[in-house]
């Protein structure tokens, strides 16, 4: 009695854990517990993994370098033939005459000490030096630009409003986004790939458009166009404008974005505001440019080229071109968000539609009952007795599963119902090999007690055998697999632990029960 | 009730050389039916590209779907019915990765519509880029290889007992692999070469048990890898999974056999190995059958009832629980009484 006793703890409280577990998941709100994670092929929803180009993180970090050169050099009146940045990587400097070159050196050992010199060729007036920055620095640009990007990412998703997203990196340079029960996700993915890089740039006005596009543009400046759609004819229109590369101003400055409505024509537009230091600049500048035009480039297309009427103080611009309210709406969210420090591409996605989803739930439940009865009647059929007592332990089984899934938080996905009904089949084998072998020892003319002790004991060793190497498939998925085939590995785990355990101490108990209490002369099996 | 009656006894190691014929000539038609389809057809994890999912509300010509697909410059993809012919749903594949540019699924829906006259709804799109194709197929070939090692250290350890010496073994296994990897080795070599050297140690290190289990499980995979091939199915991660779960369903067939062969040696210890074996595959019979019949047949309602995305995943199970049954019978207990008739040659 003393040994039944403490297995019958053991079990009722697998069993009231299981419950407590499972229940908010069968009438939620009963109490504050989670119900079971659906995974986003069940319950639709978008998977992203992208890439950050993390080189041109380090190329628009020597772009920078290049423009303090340039913009040192000329505070110093140091003369030079030419600045360039080469591969994305290294900056070639040519200067010409002793004094200058006497003068740059100075400036080198004094502000540039990070820079590591690749070439020198130096003869009597003229020196060309290709420097670069070091790989512990450039591995700590790259580093940085990933750890930013999905700080950024983060940030945006959590301003656009999606309930539960799991951003993570993913390696040294990806990032996993996953955004569960989206249904615009066209938007969603605008959202986070855009770069959002916003600069303000003064036209070339010095050459006409048409010959800069057949001739090429001059150098320091660049041909970018503004692309708009005809409401009428819904066409898109593209407009050349020739803009001079340097940026005076960009979004890093930016304190605020929010859209609003133009009373005019009632139309969106996002308004911007600058922090102190950059409503100085926009200050300065549109103080010295006064009747000049001045583009707002955002990633690399021109939104508005208004003319600069008067100084404007107080730090505040307005971004126009024909927005939707949607449109708007998302661009002041990336510009709050703020830039990514370099360009994202989308590397893999995973897109399943509501309905889609609900289907497979359907489809996978249906197969799960259809499955589930022939196996329950099955046994119950052959076993008699016997097979209710595995039935029993069969519906646990799925109990424990389900309340295993919610305890552990684990996500369920469509091959995870696939593992639940590959263990419906699979965990009678437990049951199946113990029955047999009391069956032989009820033919050999052991008596009820002596046949399923003799049943259970023989079998046991076989089960747990037999198990292992279930669990250790599984466990190798888990380690390996992503999204829904990491489910089937936890479902499949749990299964086969669950089944292990209805089988050897579940059902030995209700055996022992029948057997001792209601002392049973004949075995139903 | 009962099926196969408890004084069943055939004749399974006296039909052997049938069993070994048959299992080399679908051995042989698995390798070859691989080698002219240039080996297994990746689905779109494991080779890149993009797969769409698109439902429409009215029956539609698989023809004008492709115009439409052209108009939008995907006219090289394949255009397959999917799942329930009244469902309406169609898969697009393409080895292009453009599908995920914004702005896409509105224009192919869009030209969908204007090809077929019919609301096209896409339900589910997979854009896995080529890198990240590359990256899923290392890992899944790595899964299958960590899985064998680890399974190839429990059997050797769990059926001679000789922990020590799977432990060294499995230092073995994972050195020549290292050697071989250092040669920049294609995966798939590196995994073939890690079974060929896991069954030289088991022969020179006498693991009979050990060998036969995993002679099986290698013949249960080549064959349900070759039914695939010969299916032009495809091959993708849940399948990845499903190979993996017919490993762990073939050795417990395999185990459960094996553990009464040992029994029944310590009880009829004058009988021949023959008789012993057969014995031991009649005695576990009733028991393999039915397992496999309710496996077999919950698996069945998962490949009819279970929607067309877990279809072919439901398939690999089928041929898997089928080819493991025979296997565990045909292949993996015969092997011991080859065993035996090379020891006792002179």
């Amino acid at each position: 009695m003393k040994k039944i006793s403490w297995r019958v703890i053991i079990v009722l409280s697998v069993i009231v854990l299981a419950a407590i577990y499972l229940l908010p998941t069968v009438f939620p709100g009963l109490w504050p517990y989670k119900k079971i994670n659906l995974g986003l092929d069940l319950q639709g929803g978008m998977h992203l993994v992208l890439e950050v180009d993390t080189d041109k993180a380090v190329e628009s970090n020597m772009e920078r370098i290049a423009q303090e050169f340039k913009t040192l050099l000329r505070t110093k009146r140091i003369r030079y033939s030419g600045i360039d940045v080469l591969n994305g990587r290294q900056i070639s400097i040519r200067l010409r005459e002793k004094e200058n070159i006497k003068a740059f050196q100075t400036l080198l050992d004094d502000e540039f000490k990070e820079l590591r010199q690749l070439s020198r060729i130096e003869s009597e007036d003229a020196l060309e030096l290709v420097m670069d920055l070091p790989d512990k620095e450039t591995d700590y640009i790259k580093k940085l630009a990933a750890e930013q990007a999905l700080e950024t990412i983060r940030n945006r998703i959590d301003q656009f409003g999606v309930s539960e997203p799991d951003i993570r990196t993913q390696g040294e340079r990806r990032i996993l986004v996953q955004l569960p029960g989206i249904k615009d996700t066209e938007r969603a993915k605008e959202l986070i790939g855009k770069t959002a890089l916003l600069e303000f740039k003064l036209l070339n006005e010095n050459y006409d458009v048409p010959s800069a596009l057949k001739n090429g543009p001059p150098p320091g400046s660049e041909i970018l166009y503004q692309i708009t759609k005809d409401a009428a004819t819904q066409r898109e229109i593209r407009t050349p404008y020739l803009i001079r590369k340097q940026a005076l101003l960009t979004g890093a400055y930016l304190t605020d974005a929010r859209v609003q409505i133009d009373s005019q024509f009632n139309e969106p537009y996002v308004s911007i505001d600058f922090d102190r230091k950059g409503a100085r600049i926009f200050a300065r500048i549109t103080e010295e440019n006064v009747r000049k035009r001045l583009a707002i480039v955002l990633d690399n297309k021109v939104y508005s080229a208004p003319v600069i009427q008067e100084k404007i103080t107080g730090g505040a611009a307005r971004i126009t071109g024909n927005f939707t309210s949607d449109t708007a709406h998302d661009l002041a969210i990336v510009l709050r968000a703020g830039a990514l420090p370099a360009p994202v591409k989308i590397i893999e996605e995973r897109t399943v539609g509501p309905s889609l989803g609900t289907d497979s739930i359907n489809k996978g439940l249906v197969s799960m009952w259809v499955g589930g009865i022939f196996v329950v009647l099955f046994m119950v059929l052959y076993y008699k007795g016997a097979g209710v007592i595995a039935d029993l332990a069969l519906v646990l089984n799925i109990i424990f599963i389900a309340g295993g899934l919610a305890g552990f938080q684990a996500t369920l996905t469509l091959p995870g119902i696939a593992g639940i009904i590959l263990t419906i089949g699979m965990a009678v084998d437990a049951n199946v090999l113990i029955f047999e072998r009391i069956r032989e020892e009820v033919r050999v003319g052991k008596t009820p007690r002596a046949a399923v002790d003799a049943g259970y004991d023989r079998a046991t060793l076989t089960i747990m055998d037999a198990n292992v190497t279930t669990l250790i498939a599984a466990l190798v998925l888990f380690q390996f697999g992503t999204g829904p085939v990491k489910g089937f590995a936890v479902t499949l785990s749990l299964g086969v632990i669950s089944s292990l355990f209805t089988a050897l101490v579940l059902s030995r108990l209700i055996f022992d029960y029948l057997l001792m209490n209601r002392k049973l002369r004949r075995l139903s099996i | 009730m009962q099926f196969i009656k408890s004084d069943i006894n055939i004749d399974f190691v006296g039909k052997r050389k049938i069993a070994f014929f048959i299992s080399l000539s679908m051995i042989l038609i698995s390798v070859a039916s691989l080698i002219i389809h240039r080996g297994p057809r990746y689905g779109i994890d494991f080779a890149g590209g993009t797969l769409i999912q698109v439902k429409f509300q009215a029956p539609v010509d698989i023809d004008r779907i492709k115009s439409g697909l052209s108009s939008v410059s995907l006219g090289a993809s394949s255009v397959q019915q999917f799942g329930d012919p009244a469902d309406n749903e169609f898969l697009v594949r393409t080895d292009k990765t453009e599908a995920a540019e914004q702005g896409f699924a509105l224009t192919l829906s869009k030209a969908l519509k204007t090809a077929t006259d019919s609301q096209a709804e896409i339900r589910r799109v997979e854009m896995v880029g080529p890198q990240v194709g590359q990256d899923l197929r290392k890992k899944a070939l790595f899964a299958m290889f960590f899985a064998l090692l680890f399974i190839t250290i429990y059997i050797s350890g769990r059926f001679e007992l000789k922990w020590i010496l799977s432990g060294v073994m499995a230092g073995a296994l994972m050195t020549a692999v290292y050697l071989l990897s250092l040669f920049n080795v294609s995966m798939p070599f590196l995994i073939l070469a890690a079974l060929v050297v896991t069954l030289i140690l088991f022969w020179l290190l006498s693991l009979r048990y050990a060998m036969g289990a995993i002679v099986a499980l290698i013949h249960d995979v080549i064959i349900t890898v070759g039914i695939f091939s010969i299916f032009d199915k495809e091959f993708t991660l849940p399948i990845i999974a499903a190979l993996l779960t017919i490993i762990g369903y073939s050795l417990n067939d395999t185990i459960i056999v094996y553990d009464r062969i040992r029994e029944n040696l310590r009880k009829y210890q004058k009988q021949s190995l023959g008789f012993i074996i057969n014995r031991s595959v009649n005695e576990t019979l009733s028991r393999t059958i039915l397992t496999s019949l309710t496996t077999l047949f919950v698996v069945l309602s998962l490949l009819v009832l279970g929607g067309g995305i877990i279809h072919d995943f439901a398939f690999a199970m089928m041929v898997g629980v089928l080819v493991g049954t025979y296997s565990s019978i045909y292949v993996a207990s015969p092997i011991l009484i080859a065993w035996q008739e090379r020891d006792n040659r002179p």
